[in-house]
């Protein structure tokens, strides 16, 4: 297969035509969302917290769960490390850390700009202005993307339900929330380790707790940059990796991720099939020049096979002409000698009789 | 078994004294058997039954192999049309009805697939009546899909008009190939690439060496190595089962489907090979080469994408028909790999090996099934419609 070189050349301008657009409009579509105003959310104060699992079992009432195997006074259970669970909104987990255990407390954190909302293909997800991020099990058709999206390993899946299987994830106790009560629990925990409020108060409560006690907290409030920024928030005495919490997940929100990609599909329709036909259309042209050109060349071919054929029947009429001449030529020199022979036989003749006559006489 | 092969009897009425208990047809009774006994269990008692499905691996390998592989594997019918139509390469043309053929079986069972995968199939129309999530990836991908579905269907239907001898009907869908190839190249290149770039989404889950920016353009290029690899290793299967279904056109085009498709795919590959090298010096990755996730990484960059390659390359120039087969194969091969490296393998690859997911053999067995699925279709309809040779009635009218 021999590629010539205008065809090559055609493609390759077509590539790097796309490539070229493709840049431009992906740094066109960044933007930046910082919180909807006045929207609330939840302080964790890692610090704080005993381990009590007080809050799993609020949550678990308020949110009118399935009871667990192990009941929440069960303490053993935070031997081993857990996630959450389509019976567990909340876990709490506890790590063996140099001086003493420290406990953290999973739940979604409701981010500003939710990966699982962004992967959600009926918009099952929804960052509400409030704050927290609901989800409508009405429309969820149970791709799971959201799952795999959640940079916190948060929404869980009923994969033991065959015919309405949800996803299941905290809510924030949004129905709670808009009845002006506090989340189960916030409302619950003895040590006050979550306190609930406005995301721009939280920030500034949790500031002036770092401030304050310099030498006791980590000078940095999770979930305030983390993939773009979320509405729960943590403070920690110990470095957020050593209990588990990723701090390689950047401040890049998941809109911005896939801009990039998004921002592709109207290049490629746009411009596909413009560069498709315009390929279609030199192709087309080619064969049609080497149609055109393999026409000419038949009609040539007909030419100086009719020329030649012209000049062979000339020649052959000539010819028969020429055979017709000498065979009239040669019947009448054939005549001709027959008639001197006759002629001649007929003097011969005379000649004869004469003699005899003579003779006779 | 008994099913199958009563379903067969009844289709297959012009091989008189042929026995039906062929060890193939035995086999893929069994299979389909058990896989209908796994579609039960799957739509009553639910995914958690058959599958090892947990929260940290929402997707297994119906989503790695069945929809991620599945799809890249179908792209012969787009790469073989764009060819043929659009870039003039008039000489594979016997190549484009197998190939459509096969694009369209293969969407097809990617879409039957989904059923089984997704909590409640029967919301699968939702995202286009109910709501948008016009953010997400993946409703460019359902749509995509769901629209390149039906430009398959429609481009496969002159095989069976003619076959049931529609002239009219046949005509009409014909003249439009042109516009749907198009079609179909617009929707392919969204929705090879936007396969990839659903995984943008979870930078912190899927392994660096795996994790780039260009995701999308990796699926979309390989997405072409795997078409043209399946072309080729379709057409020597076909070759070897259904050579009295060819006729002289194939025949004598064969070789030069092979080696036309042996040399574009030896091209690609090395494309496919450098963008991959320039995603690991971009995001400047080097030092994970030398872990162990690094050196499951080189044996996919070198065993399956430059070993290919380079065997393309040799076989295309020694004109070895038995090289190239056995190099597309390993072509495809890589290419499953590849995706299942990307959603499973590679994904979550900073939990802790006893949280990582194995496929249960449920999964596996609804994954055989499907393909079982795929091939006895296609046996049926080459066995039957103008797919491996011309219809006498239409020769020369393309
Ligand atoms: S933590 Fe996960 S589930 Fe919760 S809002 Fe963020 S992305 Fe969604
Ligand atoms: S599982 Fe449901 S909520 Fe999650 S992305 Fe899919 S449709 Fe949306
Ligand atoms: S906010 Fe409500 S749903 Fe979320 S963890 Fe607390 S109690 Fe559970």
């Amino acid at each position: 297969m021999s590629i010539s070189r205008r065809k090559f050349l055609g493609w390759l301008g077509a590539a790097g035509m796309g490539t070229a657009l493709g840049s431009t409009a992906n740094a066109a579509s960044n933007k930046h969302f910082s919180g909807y105003p006045d929207s609330v959310g939840v302080l964790h104060d890692i610090s704080r917290c005993v381990g009590c699992r007080s809050c799993e079992a609020a949550c678990n009432k308020v949110n009118e769960l399935p009871p667990p195997d192990q009941p929440f006074t069960d303490l053993s259970v935070l031997d081993t490390k857990r996630r959450t669970t389509p019976e567990a909104h909340t876990v709490v987990n506890k790590h063996e850390l140099a001086k003493t255990p420290v406990f953290n407390k999973i739940q979604c954190n409701h981010c500003l700009e939710p990966a699982c909302a962004s992967a959600c293909f009926v918009s099952a997800f929804k960052k509400t202005a409030e704050g927290p991020v609901s989800y409508d099990a009405s429309v969820c058709v149970g791709c799971r993307y959201c799952m795999v999206a959640c940079p916190f390993e948060v929404p869980t899946y009923e994969y033991n339900k065959a015919f309405t299987p949800r996803v299941m994830k905290c809510t924030m106790c949004y129905p709670r929330i808009m009845e002006g009560k506090l989340p189960g629990c916030v409302e619950v925990c003895p040590k006050e380790a979550l306190t609930f409020g406005k995301r721009d108060d939280l920030l500034k409560v949790a500031r002036k707790r770092i401030e304050k006690h310099p030498d006791r907290y980590i000078d940095h409030i999770y979930g305030e940059k983390e993939m773009g920024g979320t509405s729960w928030l943590y403070l920690s005495d110990v470095p957020f990796a050593d209990i588990g919490m990723r701090e390689d997940l950047g401040v890049t929100s998941a809109p911005q991720l896939t801009a990039g990609a998004l921002s592709g599909v109207p290049l490629v329709v746009g411009l596909w099939p413009v560069l498709l036909t315009g390929i279609y259309a030199m192709t087309k042209r080619k064969e049609k020049i080497s149609q055109e050109e393999t026409a000419e060349a038949v009609s040539l071919a007909i030419a100086e096979t009719e020329e030649k054929g012209a000049e062979k029947l000339s020649a052959a009429l000539k010819k028969a002409e020429k055979d017709k001449d000498m065979a009239i030529q040669k019947e009448v020199k054939k005549a001709l000698e027959e008639v001197k022979k006759t002629f001649e036989e007929a003097r011969t003749q005379e000649e004869t009789q004469e003699e005899q006559k003579e003779e006779k006489a | 078994m008994s099913e199958e092969s009563a379903v067969v009897t009844g289709k297959k009425p012009f091989v008189p004294g042929k026995s039906l208990l062929t060890p193939f047809n035995i086999i893929a009774g069994i299979i389909v058997i058990v896989g209908l006994f796994i579609t039960v269990l799957r739509f009553t008692k639910g995914l958690g039954t058959v599958t090892n499905l947990d929260d940290n691996y929402p997707w297994g390998i119906w989503i790695g192999f069945d929809l991620l592989a599945g799809v890249a594997l179908a792209a012969g019918g787009y790469v073989t049309s764009a060819a043929v139509y659009i870039f003039g390469m008039k000489r594979f043309h016997s190549a484009v009805r197998p190939a459509i053929l096969t694009g369209f079986l293969g969407y097809a069972l990617v879409v039957f697939a989904l059923h089984y995968d997704v909590g409640r199939a029967w919301r699968l129309p939702y995202p286009f009546i109910m709501q948008q999530g016009t953010t997400s990836l993946l409703f460019e991908v359902a749509a995509c899909v769901a629209l390149y579905l039906t430009v398959l269907f429609i481009e496969c239907t002159p095989a069976p008009l003619e076959w049931l001898g529609f002239k009219k009907a046949r005509n009409i869908a014909v003249k439009l190939t042109m516009l749907l190839t198009i079609f179909g190249v617009v929707l392919s290149t969204l929705h090879q690439s936007s396969l990839g770039a659903l995984f943008l989404l979870a930078p912190s889950k899927l392994h660096p060496l795996w994790y780039s920016g260009y995701l999308p353009v990796f699926f979309f290029v390989s997405s072409i190595i795997a078409g043209l690899s399946m072309v080729i290793f379709e057409s020597t299967l076909s070759h070897h089962y259904f050579a009295d279904k060819m006729d002289e056109t194939h025949m004598n085009e064969k070789e030069g489907v092979a080696l036309g498709f042996g040399k574009a795919a030896s091209l690609v590959l090395a494309g496919y090979f450098s963008i991959k090298v320039i995603g690991i010096a971009v995001d400047n990755n080097w030092h994970y080469l030398a872990t162990g996730y690094g050196a499951w990484f080189l044996v996919e960059l070198i065993g399956f994408i430059a070993l290919p390659c380079l065997l393309y390359a040799v076989g295309v120039r020694e004109k070895n028909l038995t090289l190239i087969k056995w190099t597309s194969g390993l072509a495809v091969l890589g290419i499953i790999i590849n995706r299942l490296n990307v959603c499973l393998i590679a994904f979550n690859w900073h939990l802790p090996s006893e949280d990582k997911y194995f496929p249960h053999w449920m999964e596996i067995g609804i994954s055989v099934f499907i393909v079982t699925v795929g091939i006895l279709v296609f046996r049926f309809v080459v066995t039957r419609m103008p797919i491996l040779y011309e219809h006498p009635d239409y020769k020369d009218s393309h």
